[in-house]
This record gives structure tokens, sequence and C-alpha cells, in this order.
């Protein structure tokens, strides 16, 4: 099966987010190399999206800046095919919405993750109850389809832990992703929840941004998920972040570890 | 287990944050709907507050003019609020009360929905935000105003096509942040399930009227039921209780914009291609990859770049068309309408008048056509002003 797994070896995993494209696939690239190198130990690469509707303005933005600068799910391919070149068999996962997937076509899609080795899949507006649409097509190509839990899935914790694979995505607070100064969700008490049903690895995502909300998180799940942060560095810095963004990195891993 | 599904449209592909939400909109409509409580609260106010039943009124002028069917329009443009949006707004806001809810948010395009929910809101006394896209706000200023002096919030929104595609993006975020005390009013029949059934429903008190009157007027049923799809709501009201009626041509008339061979255009069903997208798999326009098309028409309320998912599998199965109608040919319509009837068509509505002026002609006089009129013009006799390049000021 796949690699995903591996990446919960190496102490409390680190898991950045980067938009693909933003500002160009080559400054991508080499931030997803970069990243591997400075310590995450699995990089989620989203794939943009016209309309995200589950992201807050920050990724909404580097979303419209990737698309502008003409980065298409093909290109993205051609891309991570350079990645594996440098990273063989880092635990990659790609995220994006159902429609690119089902318009590019989920067969021809996941065949192709099969080929450049992505791990897994993160799609945030496929629900547990439609995943039909896609999890067929993970098993055949060995991806794992990622489930999410919100603050809000309550009686519905255990239903989507029992079935998760790879590991669990942990959605730390209402709303769409963006950075926070506080998380008022009581995730100690949702990861009980999914620690009753199944030993997934699970991570925590969605307004995490310093090293302090990293560690506190770190206490009660088995990942950290940054994305708005490091798309924050990559919108300021441009095709200069991949320094800083290795820095940043490198500092939040160390806080978990 | 996937649920509402028309044919192989529809379903619920929204983040899991809103699950729970939408399974209790579900529960609680499944509840209420049979609920003789529930019904006679939802159909007084019909009665006595939007002012139903709508007239079915026989355009004996155009239709002498155009020489040929009959032609019927069901004036649902006299609703309070004038238009169709009324009718769902009513029965969601009731189902929200009862819920629980003590705010409401909602998305709109050419303004009519929001101004229908910030009305109601303000009847039953709940908190009223609305999310429309900048480029309306601009071209809807009146409506704007109308929705804040019913006491809503509006918010301008910056993102992507500043659109009513956009509005709804805003919307469900705005949902994912705070969803406890809070419905979203949803205005047409498309997002996650239940909100496609739910709004059909309230909204086929429209073709229910609509068979009634003409049964009494003519004795038999209509040849041809003509609505506007952007969404769909109003298409959708009026088409329902003909489904069954195989003899009824049932014709959606969307927005062709500058052409459908364009890029300046919203016909889905003419140039979508099938996706998921905004809760639903349905028809949608977009590129190769499945990025959504930046969509374009006159109409604020039919420039949407989906349709809703039972729309989709009308036209799959054969039991609906759906017709593309340019600017041209709708403000044409627009003026035909008010000059001929003294009756001022919303623009979304002008683009089915459009249709049944072409319609009409090639049909014999023996058979009836009908026009669902879903709201009325005077928001949009500035932009009309400034299309025929008049300059005036709102």
């Amino acid at each position: 099966m796949s690699k995903t797994t591996q990446a919960f070896k190496n102490g409390k995993a680190f898991i950045p987010f980067v938009t693909a494209g933003d500002p160009d696939l080559d400054t991508t690239k080499k931030l997803i190399i970069g990243m591997a190198e400075s310590g995450a130990d699995l990089i989620e690469i989203g794939i943009p999206f016209s309309d995200p509707v589950a992201e807050g303005v920050v990724i909404q933005q580097a979303d419209e800046r990737a698309l502008s600068a003409g980065a298409t799910t093909d290109k993205i391919f051609d891309m991570v095919a350079e990645v594996r070149k440098a990273i063989p068999s880092f635990p990659l996962a790609f995220m994006t919405y159902i429609n690119p997937i089902y318009v590019y076509g989920c067969e021809k899609f996941l065949s192709k993750c099969e080929e450049l080795q992505i791990d897994a899949l993160i799609v945030p507006d496929i629900p547990y109850e439609e995943k039909e649409e896609l999890a067929p097509y993970c098993e055949k190509h060995g991806v794992d389809f990622i489930s999410m839990i919100a603050p809000s899935s309550e009686n519905r914790i255990k239903m989507i832990a029992k079935d998760a694979q790879g590991f669990l995505y942990c959605v730390s607070s209402m709303g769409v992703t963006g950075v926070r100064s506080e998380i008022k969700t009581d995730i100690g008490a949702m990861i009980d929840s999914v620690r009753q049903v199944s030993d997934v690895p699970t991570a925590i995502g969605f307004g995490i941004s310093t090293p302090e909300q990293a560690k506190h998180m770190a206490q009660y799940a088995d990942a950290v998920i940054v994305g708005s942060a490091i798309v924050k560095l990559c919108a300021k810095y441009g095709k200069d972040c991949i320094e800083p963004v290795k820095a940043y990195v490198k500092e939040m891993k160390d806080a978990i570890k | 287990m996937s649920k509402g599904r028309f044919g192989i449209h529809g379903g619920q592909f929204i983040p899991e944050t809103l699950m729970n939400a939408v399974n209790e909109l579900e529960e609680a409509y499944n509840k209420y709907k049979d609920d003789p409580e529930f019904i006679a609260e939802f159909e007084a106010l019909l009665k006595n507050y939007a002012g139903r039943p709508s007239l079915l009124y026989y355009a004996e002028k155009m239709t002498k003019d155009l020489g040929g069917a009959k032609i019927y329009l069901k004036r649902e443009d006299l609703n309070h609020t004038g238009s169709h949006k009324l009718n769902n707004v009513i029965g969601q806001i009731l189902l929200a009360k009862r819920m629980g809810k003590t705010r409401v948010i909602a998305e709109t395009g050419a303004g009519q929905h929001g101004v229908a929910t910030a009305t109601v809101a303000a009847l039953m006394g709940m908190e009223c935000e609305i999310y429309m896209g900048k480029e309306d706000t601009d071209r809807q200023a009146l409506n704007v105003y109308r929705m804040e002096l019913l006491g809503a919030k509006v918010h301008a929104v910056t993102s992507g096509t500043q659109t009513l595609k956009d509005a709804v993006n805003e919307t469900l975020r705005e949902w994912t942040r705070r969803v406890n005390d809070t419905h979203y009013v949803l205005g047409s029949v498309m997002g996650p399930h239940p909100f496609p059934t739910i709004v059909r429903d309230f909204q086929s008190v429209i073709s229910k009227e609509i068979k009634a009157q003409i049964m009494e007027k003519e004795g038999r049923l209509p040849d041809a039921v003509l609505a506007c799809v952007g969404g769909g709501s109003n298409a959708m009201g009026a088409f329902y209780e003909f489904i069954p009626d195989e003899s009824v041509a049932l014709i959606g008339c969307e927005a062709a914009g500058l052409g459908v061979d364009n890029p300046k255009n919203a016909a889905t069903m003419a140039n979508g291609t099938l996706g998921v997208f905004h809760g639903m798999k349905s028809y949608f326009c977009q590129d190769e990859y499945g990025q959504i098309a930046p969509v374009y028409s006159i109409s604020a309320g039919l420039d949407y770049p989906g349709v809703g998912p039972e729309h989709a599998n009308l036209k799959d199965i054969g039991r609906a068309q759906y017709v593309p109608i340019t600017d041209d040919e709708a403000v044409d319509a627009f003026e035909y309408l008010s000059r001929t009837e003294g009756i001022i068509p919303a623009i979304e509505s002008a683009h089915a008048v459009a249709y049944a002026i072409k319609l009409a002609p090639t049909m014999d006089k023996d058979k009836i056509i009908v026009v669902n009129l879903s709201g009325r013009g005077d928001k949009d006799v500035a932009a009309i002003a400034r299309y025929r390049g008049v300059d005036i000021y709102e």
C-alpha cells in the first residue's frame, strides 16, 4: 500500500501545504524539495480550483494567482514528476476539490497519481456519504483516500474514523482555512472518540500557524497540518519564498518532535 | 450512501463541517412537511402575506399580435416583494424557526432572493445577512438599499467573478463558520440535498395553481409551460406538477448573453458539461480541467455557471427542453411586454417571454402556452435604460 503511514514514524509529524503554481510551478518544485529536506514528514500539494469553498482568503488568492499564472492539472503532474527525481520515496498527497478530479476523469486522475507515487488524496468537498465517487479509484491505484472530521461532526466521528485510511484529517475549528489566533474546539474529546474505534494516525489542520499552537495540538494528535501560514510566505516573498519557508518548516517540526 | 439524487445528478458534495447541518435540515423537513400545523401556517402566509394565489392572466393583446397559440402569464411578479422567490423563503424560514435557528443567511444575484429573505426575516424577527457579488450590488443598487431598509446586512462579495457563483461560495463559507444558530436560505433548486427538493416543493405551488386555474379557464391542460432558468427555481416550480402530464411541453429558457457561441454567455444546458460543484453533481460551464467558467448575462439572476440537478435530469431523460435566449432577445421581450400588455417583466422572466414570442406564431390558435412571469421588472428599468444608451440615475 501507500507510504502515508511512513510519515508518522518520525515522532509527531509535520505536514505543510503548498498551492501548486503559486507563484509558478518551478518555485513549487523547489519548495516541495526544500520542505522535504527541512523536516516535513508529508507534503500536501494543492491543485488550485477556481472556487475553493473550504478555503479562507489566503488560499483563495493563492489559487487565483496560480491559475492566472497558467497552472493546470497536467502541468502540475509534470512538475511532480520532476520532484520525484529528487525525492523518489517521500510521502506526498494531493489536495484539491472534486470537480477538477471529476472533470479530468477519476480513473485518469488516479492512475496518474499511481504513476507519480502519490500516497494520499484529500478532497474537502467529498464527505463520507459521497466517497464512493472517488474511493474505488483510490483503492484500485493504491492511493489513500483521506477522511475528514470537523468540530460539528459529533455523532459522525466514529462512523468516519472506522473507515479512515492513511490518516484522519481533524479540522480544528468551524469555518474555512486560515490563520487563527485561538482554537477553542475540544480537540482532546474529538481524538478520544476516534481512538475508541480506530488507531489510524490523526492530523490536525485549519488555523494553526505558530510553533506554540503546533506544540499544543501535537499533544493530542499524531500530526499538525499547516497551509495558510506557508501560503502567506509564498505571497510575501514570491519566487524567493524557498528559504523563509524552509526555515519555518524546520521551526515547526522542531516545536513538535 | 449518497442521498438526493435525480438520475445521476444531485448528492451532497460539501465539507464535513456542514454535513450535520444538512442532515438536521432534512430531518426537520421530513418531520414538518406533512405536519398539518406547519402546512396551515405556510399556506396562511402564502395567502395573507404573499398574496397568493397569483393570477393566471390571459395576454389577449400579445396573443392576437403574435397570431398563434393562446398565451397565459402566471403572474408571480404580483407576489409581495415582486417575485416567486418569496414562496420558498416563507417555507424555509418557517422551517428554520422550528429548528431553533435565530439567524438566516442567503446568497442573491439580482437581489430578488435577498429581498425576499430580508423581508421574511423582518416579519419573523430573525437576524439576516445577505451575500451579493460586488458587480451585482452595482447593477442592482436599489435592491441593496431595499434589503438594508428591511434590516438586513448586505455583504458585497469581492472574490472571483463577483457575481452569483461567488455569492454562493461566500454564503457557504459563512455557514461553515456559524452553523449552530444559522440557517442558509438557499434561493434556488440547487446546492446539496435536501435543498433542491425543499426549494422545489415550496415553489411547486406555482404549477399547482397553474393547473387548477387553466382547468377552470380552458378546461384542459396547456400545451407548453415556459420559464427562465438560472439555478432553476421558478422553472422547477412551474414544471413540477406537469411532469407526469406528457402532453405538456416543459421549456426552460437560459441566458445566452451575447450568444451561445460567444464566450460571454451563461447557457449551462447548451454549453455545460457534467461536473460536481456547489454541493451537487450537475451540468456546469467549465474548462477541460474543471475550473468553473466566468459566465455572463445581462440578467444578474441568470448569471450562474450551473443548473439545479433535477433540471439536469429532466434534460437527460428528455422530459424538458432548454433553449438559449440572448441579451438582445430578452431586452426586446422586456420592452415588448411592457408596451403590449402594460406589464414590465423582470429581465430574467423576459427570457421566457422572448421564447414565447418565437414559439407562439409556430403553433395553432387552439394551442395554449403558459409563461411563468417569475418577477417584475422595476429593478431592471435603470439597467435596461443604460443598455439602450439612456443615462439615468436610480
